[in-house]
């Protein structure tokens, strides 16, 4: 017996989504921090350090984000490491956003001039309070809005992780599809639901660009 | 205090070269600043005024000669750069304040980070800072709020919050509208008048006569002439006699 598309399914799917959110909030929590270890990293004075920062992020960025998720799901546990599927996940999503964010905010601290560094080496500022006083905040306005639309490529870089048997908002379409075979409503109501979770961060982040271009007109 | 370290100068530059790849900048630079003097830089555009204040922060490094500030060898390459920041204050022409910080914040960073200073004192510290340099009404306003001469003044007291013994100012007056240089002068004259040792650089040639106990003048990297304000009267050498007649 086929049951057709209803409110038990809307609400699986929701349910779905939740753990989307959720996902998503531990790759950017855990890319966040990997990302400004990253691009701290990759402006150091020391060149080792500043050249595996470099590797790292080069090499993140050949892989595909699906080859991530299984070394994390299949490849942990294989050396000794097990792990849940939303750990697996977390673990290879941090990998990933920790790469592009770590580029991203690297170009956002070499924004600020190089004479604001300069006036805090005179206050006599050591290097971490020059770096965390003074030129980190001036980076993260200046990244806010580009954050905030990498978000969105978060969100929807999260549906990977149902191919490592995390049951989130895209697994559970395809759980729906396999019990009622009615793939076009199931995914379309799966889009509707990506669309509703990324079209207001997509309008934040413009909003925050067009308020900081006018920012800058005025200063 | 004994008499020799009282006539001991405060800053020394000695033969000191600076290049920057093939081009050399500073070519056997040599001077020397008493406590309580005010030392000016004249010269053209390109002379290496900038940098030779640069060298006695330690901005850049020389490639030869020597330099001490405050009992600091600058020019060791061991120093520590931040026991010389602390004796060292310096404003650039561009003011470089930090925009997301209040004037009141920016004034406070320092002593507060560097100094360990308790916050009530530090907000005492600023706005007596800022009452120096008239500005004692824009504690808690941002930089860009400002006009450039009162971003200017306010980097100034930035500087003088650290109470610094030396300082030194790279042309603060060149980004500014001449009916807004008038007041940044006026405080770097007050300063002069409390007896604070500085070295000025600037293109300001009335100001530079009223304030120079030590005129120093550059061209293409050397030092051509140096002495009281009067040298611009009576310039030994064609190429100062040359400047002062276009500057003057
Ligand atoms: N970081 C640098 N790299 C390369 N060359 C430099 C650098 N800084 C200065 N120079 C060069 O050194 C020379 C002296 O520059 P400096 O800024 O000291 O001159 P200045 O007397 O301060 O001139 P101005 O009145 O224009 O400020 C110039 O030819 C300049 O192009
Ligand atoms: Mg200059």
């Amino acid at each position: 017996m086929v049951s057709s598309f209803g409110t038990i399914h809307i609400q699986f799917l929701l349910e779905g989504a939740v753990w989307t959110i959720i996902l998503s909030a531990c790759a950017f929590i855990g890319g966040g921090v990997m990302g400004l270890i990253i691009a701290l990293m990759r402006i150091s004075p020391v060149w080792t350090v500043r050249t595996f920062a470099a590797a790292y992020i080069q090499l993140v960025q050949g892989i595909p984000l699906l080859v991530l998720m299984f070394t994390g799901f299949f490849g942990l546990p294989a050396i000794g490491v097990p792990v849940s599927p939303l750990m697996a996940a977390t673990i290879s999503m941090t990998v990933w956003v920790g790469a592009y964010l770590g580029e991203f905010w690297r170009g956002s601290l070499e924004a600020v001039p190089k004479s604001q560094w300069e006036a805090a080496e005179c206050l006599a500022l050591s290097r971490a309070q020059r770096m965390f006083k003074v030129i980190i905040p001036q980076a993260v306005r200046n990244a806010t809005p580009g954050t905030v639309g990498f978000m969105v490529q978060i969100i929807k870089n999260t549906s990977l992780a149902s191919a490592v048997s995390f049951v989130d908002l895209t697994r559970a379409g395809q759980l729906i599809n396999n019990s009622i075979f009615e793939p076009f409503i199931t995914f379309v109501a799966v889009a509707v639901i990506y669309f509703l979770l990324c079209f207001p961060l997509s309008v934040l982040s413009r909003r925050l660009e067009r308020r900081m271009a006018r920012g800058m007109a005025k200063a | 205090m004994n008499n020799a370290t009282e006539n001991k100068p405060v800053i020394v530059l000695r033969d000191v070269e600076k290049s920057f790849g093939q081009v050399k900048v500073l070519h056997g630079v040599s001077f020397e600043v008493q406590r309580g003097q005010v030392t000016v830089l004249i010269g053209r555009s390109g002379s290496g005024k900038s940098t030779a204040l640069r060298c006695i922060d330690r901005l850049e490094t020389v490639n030869a000669g020597y330099i001490e500030v405050c009992g600091h060898v600058v020019t060791d390459p061991a120093l520590e750069l931040r026991k010389l920041r602390l004796d060292v204050g310096i404003v650039f022409q561009s003011y470089n304040l930090f925009p997301h910080l209040t004037i009141g914040q920016n004034i406070m960073l320092a002593p507060r980070s560097v100094k360990n200073l308790p916050k009530t004192e530090t907000v005492e510290l600023a706005r007596a800072c800022l009452e120096q340099v008239g500005l004692g009404d824009k504690f808690d306003a941002y930089p860009e709020q400002l006009s450039g001469g009162q971003q200017q003044r306010a980097a100034i007291a930035r500087s003088l919050a650290m109470q610094p013994k030396v300082m030194l100012f790279d042309e603060v007056t060149s980004a500014l509208d001449p009916e807004l240089t008038g007041e940044v002068l006026k405080v770097i004259e007050r300063l002069a008048a409390g007896g604070m040792t500085m070295v000025i650089v600037t293109h300001e040639m009335n100001f530079a006569r009223r304030i120079a106990d030590q005129l120093v003048f550059m061209h293409q990297g050397k030092i051509w002439e140096k002495g009281p304000g009067a040298i611009l009267d009576a310039p030994q050498t064609p190429e100062l006699q040359r400047f002062a007649a276009q500057e003057l």
